[in-house]
């Protein structure tokens, strides 16, 4: 498999701070890839770190098989979280500006950037000044901006946060077009649901480190289905197939799925006369699975620390 | 190298058509201009009124053909000699001839009266002559007054003999120190324009942290074309300010002198035009190596404040090397004049004093390369830092085993 990104060991530490902390990773070509953290994870220095705007203290990083970052950033589309325009510059030389920073020639970016913004319904605001738009606009000339020059990979920081609902889901449309062409699409989220409806793989991150990697289905499978149980009856001998840490309210138990699976469970239940009017098993979001891997990098570290100072 | 140059093309682009579309280059071109239009309005109404107060006129109360004979003297004596030379004649009244005099107003009462505006007055004849003035115009026009009448009275021909000349060259000595003044002219507007250009460099990469743009560009080019482009940007704009001033100031002149005063200024040892050419070059130079410097400070000041805070020292910085340079005028080939001319700050201004004063040339080239490598280093020193403390990339205080240490990315270091 052809990777657009590769990272072994990666270490960036400010002021002894280890914000990125042996980071090991494999990106593969094509994909929409999704980096999930908390707040101060590291997402945005581990993105930069492997696009080549800052150096890592430790470790090897590889960009479209290239160790020298910025030798490929004709291939990169990049949208900092850190939105950055120049506010007397006109939307249309802005997104010619940042196609021939890519290595476009300046006319040709001018005119693909007006035919875009007019694919984008902002073709009436070609000729304005970026400080006479709206956050949302701004935001949308910035995207074109980034994709203007065509590339094979695209890294978007936080894309999703400051924009409403229409205009998220515009960028939605627009991450799952670059996919269909090929491009490998890499952006970072702490909003669980873009990452659940776009992204065939991701990396959670917390503490510097990655806590997982790997398909959306695996992260969730880390964790055990629920079962949503309303009975007629509060108790009889079918109360012992349910586990201990059952919560009841009224008569609906909600507990997760356990070992066995669900056929015993089912055979308890019918066997003791339960009266079962209603069972439904979930399987468990994306959001809950990254509540708990992410909380278990915390808590281990947490322990790590607390280990340390008894020591 | 190719890339670098690439992109700091783009980047120079967007900011020279950024300053000269905006309204502000207006007033950057028109700034300078205040003060010298202030100062030749200033200095021509000035001129016009001590040409005024130093024209000074003379009434004369004679007999009408005294009068008549001391106008047509003075009148061919100043064809010939100019119309500076003597006093201002006019007949203000006529005296009897039979008995002497003068009938209405004295000479006296002629020259208190304001509406006359005379310095002094010629009464009696061209036999007895007599001056009414106050002491100091009778000390400033008595000779003057005393010649005429003598022409008028004697009746001698005013046609001046003709004069040969023969013009010989100034003196070495004399040629020595007026190209020491050449140069020193050079160094002063080298110096001002110097101080007046270099110090927008400071603030150039402001708008760009602050508005966070710095992250794109870091990650599409390599920062060193983002301080290359800026650095050439400001460039090119001061040389557009220079050539509109320069331009505007000859044209001024054009107007105001009947011709410029090219030949008050003595002539360079290198010859005008090379003189002029390495004026250019070593400004450029200048402006390059304090820019550099200067981006490189900025790049690292956090606020617009810090920025301004800076401003003051920089000037300072500037100014030592000003003093110092115009000191080593007047100590060509000393070993102080040689160290000014070899330091990379106070080069370009030794090096044109020097233009003045030698005519070797290939001086020029060396300094010209020494200037430009210092340039280049400056470039990286300010490259390296801004990394390293505005971008936080680079060592974070974990030992790098991986790579080898380079000093400012230039000079490997032992491990």
């Amino acid at each position: 498999m052809i990777h657009a990104i590769e990272a072994r060991g990666l270490v960036k530490i400010f002021d002894g701070f280890r914000a990125v902390d042996g980071i090991d990773l494999n990106i593969p070509e094509g994909s929409i890839f999704g980096i999930l953290g908390p707040n101060g994870a590291g997402k945005t220095t581990m993105l930069r770190t492997l696009l080549g705007i800052i150096d890592p203290d430790e470790g090897t990083r590889s960009l479209l098989g290239s160790q020298k970052p910025i030798s490929q950033s004709r291939n990169v589309g990049y949208l900092p979280e850190e939105r950055g325009l120049y506010q007397s510059m006109r939307a249309v030389d802005t997104i010619a500006f940042m196609g021939a920073l890519r290595g476009m020639p300046l006319k040709a970016a001018r005119d693909k950037g007006r035919m875009m913004l007019d694919e984008a319904g902002l073709g009436y605001a070609a000729d304005r000044q970026i400080k006479q738009l709206s956050k949302g606009m701004a935001q949308t000339v910035q995207l074109i901006g980034t994709i203007v020059h065509d590339p094979k990979l695209i890294v978007l920081d936080e894309p999703f946060s400051g924009l409403d609902a229409l205009n998220q889901a515009k960028l939605e449309r627009m991450i799952r077009a670059q996919a269909e062409k090929g491009v490998t699409v890499i952006f970072s989220t702490h909003v669980i649901a873009h990452a659940e409806r776009l992204c065939e793989r991701i990396a959670i991150i917390a503490k510097g480190k990655i806590s997982f990697d790997g398909l959306v289905s695996t992260a969730r499978d880390r964790l055990r289905p629920q079962v949503h149980l309303e009975t007629e009856s509060r108790d009889g001998p079918w109360r012992g197939a349910l586990p201990d840490d059952c919560r009841v309210e009224g008569n609906w138990w909600h507990f997760t799925l356990p070992e066995s699976g669900v056929e015993p469970l089912l055979t308890a239940l019918v066997e003791g006369k339960a009266g079962v009017k209603s069972l439904s098993i979930e399987r468990p979001g994306l959001h809950d699975a990254f509540v708990a891997i992410a909380g278990e990098a915390v808590a281990a570290e947490m322990d790590e620390e607390m280990a340390e100072a008894l020591l | 190298m190719k890339e670098i140059i690439r992109a700091a093309i783009v980047i120079g682009r967007r900011d020279l058509t950024a300053i000269i579309f905006s309204k502000a280059f207006i007033l950057f071109l028109l700034g300078p201009l205040f003060p010298v239009i202030v100062g030749v309005a200033a200095g021509a109404l000035g001129g016009q009124i001590k040409q005024d107060s130093d024209k000074p006129t003379v009434g004369i109360l004679m007999s009408e053909q005294d009068t008549m004979r001391l106008l047509a003297v003075r009148s061919q004596l100043a064809e010939q000699v100019g119309q500076g030379w003597y006093p201002e004649l006019r007949s203000i009244g006529k005296q009897d001839e039979k008995s002497g005099t003068q009938p209405g107003k004295s000479p006296r009462e002629y020259l208190t009266d304001k509406k006359n505006s005379l310095v002094a007055v010629v009464s009696g004849s061209l036999e007895n002559p007599k001056i009414t003035a106050t002491q100091s115009e009778a000390d400033r026009n008595d000779d003057e007054i005393a010649m005429l009448i003598g022409y008028a009275k004697s009746g001698q021909s005013t046609q001046l003999p003709k004069v040969d000349m023969e013009i010989v060259t100034k003196s070495a000595s004399g040629a020595k120190k007026g190209q020491q003044v050449t140069g020193q002219l050079a160094q002063v507007i080298m110096y001002f324009l110097t101080v007046l250009l270099t110090g927008m460099v400071l603030s150039n990469l402001v708008e760009e942290k602050s508005n966070k743009i710095i992250e794109i560009l870091a990650a599409s080019i390599p920062i060193e074309a983002v301080f290359v482009g800026k650095l050439f940007a400001m460039l090119i704009m001061s040389l557009i300010g220079i050539t509109i001033w320069t331009g505007t100031g000859i044209s001024g002149f054009a107007l105001l002198a009947s011709s410029l005063p090219l030949d008050a200024i003595p002539a360079p040892a290198v010859g005008w035009p090379v003189f002029l050419i390495l004026g250019v070059v070593y400004f450029t130079m200048t402006y390059l190596m304090l820019g550099a410097l200067f981006l490189g400070i900025g790049a690292m000041a956090a606020t617009v404040r810090e920025v301004q805070t800076l401003s003051m020292p920089v000037t300072m910085v500037q100014l030592i090397i000003f003093f110092f340079s115009a000191y080593t005028v007047t100590q060509l080939d000393q070993p102080i004049e040689q160290f000014a001319a070899i330091f990379p700050f106070s080069s370009p201004f030794a090096m044109i004093a020097r233009a003045a004063q030698m005519p070797t040339l290939w001086h020029h080239a060396v300094a010209v390369i020494g200037q430009a490598f210092f340039t280049v280093l400056l470039l990286r020193i300010g490259v390296h830092l801004f990394k390293r403390n505005v971008m936080k990339s680079g060592a974070g205080g974990a030992k790098n085993t991986a790579k080898k240490r380079k000093l400012f990315g230039l000079i490997p270091l032992p491990r």
